[in-house]
């Protein structure tokens, strides 16, 4: 399966939806800074992978999917709910690669330039998450039968 | 100021990530972006710029952590979903306690 980019999608997305995104997006931003403040570093850096994103994301999928289905005359509601677990599924791979990124920020931001340090600690988050989305094609580190519907439900993803 | 600072930046690297994850194909791919360091490069950007390195340094180490959380998370709304058919919304929100409890137990444990 061949990773590409569709520009075209774009005009899909209503101005809302970027909306909520961008709300949940600053938002949790300013509070992990200020947690940063009040509390120290320490604390502060776990709210760095916080799910901020997920639920929005996920909500919306399984709303656009829905639709689609009823547009065709379908009243499927499993459908969404199986885009949406496929979203998490692919969050679940996204945090490993997120454990990577986090790992070289940690070593390179005090011994170089804080711009290549982050480019570089997100290449390793595209590389290892990439790599285990491979990987997981040939099955090998899902459980028997785990994949369910939704490994192989060629749905569409708002996953951001 | 500094708070309004970062909620701009953040929503915009937010905004962005969430854009390119929707011209992504295949879309299953796109479900990777769901856990993109969309908010990390935000906060650890403007944290190098206005606390110094040490301190983003110390927030991208407990960031592992929290990353371990979030898989915990990704997984247990994964299974309310398929294996207790909840919608997105109820198993997404309420899977947020796995969080909680996977990344402040850390903390308390390993981090405190």
């Amino acid at each position: 399966m061949r990773v590409g980019f569709d520009i075209s999608a774009l005009k899909d997305t209503k101005w809302y939806e970027l909306a909520v995104r961008f709300l949940f997006g600053g938002a949790i931003t300013a509070i992990t800074g200020m947690l940063a403040n009040h509390y120290g570093p320490v604390f502060g850096g776990l709210f760095l992978a916080f799910p901020a994103l997920f639920p929005a994301s996920a909500t919306l999928l399984e709303k656009h999917e829905q639709e689609k289905k009823r547009r065709a005359g379908i009243a499927n509601t499993a459908r969404g709910r199986e885009a949406a677990a496929l979203d998490a599924r692919g969050a679940a791979i996204g945090s490993i690669g997120l454990v990577g990124f986090a790992l070289i920020a940690w070593k390179l931001v005090p011994l170089s330039n804080g711009a290549i340090a982050l480019f570089a600690a997100l290449v390793v988050w595209v590389a290892i998450s990439i790599l285990i989305w491979r990987l997981r094609r040939h099955r090998l580190f899902l459980r028997k039968g785990h994949s369910g519907a939704a490994s192989h439900a060629p749905v569409s993803s708002k996953g951001g | 100021m500094q708070i309004l600072f970062r909620f701009i930046i953040g929503g915009l690297v937010v905004s962005l990530f969430a854009a390119f994850a929707d011209a992504l194909k295949p879309k299953s791919f796109a479900g990777l972006f769901a856990a993109a360091p969309s908010v990390a490069i935000g906060t650890l950007g403007l944290t190098i710029l206005s606390e110094g390195k040490l301190f983003a340094a110390t927030e991208a180490r407990s960031m592992i952590f929290g990353a371990l959380a979030l898989f915990f998370y990704a997984m247990a709304a994964m299974r309310l979903m398929m294996r207790y058919k909840l919608n997105a919304a109820p198993a997404a929100f309420s899977a947020i306690a796995v969080w909680i409890i996977c990344g402040m137990g850390i903390w308390y444990v390993w981090l405190r």
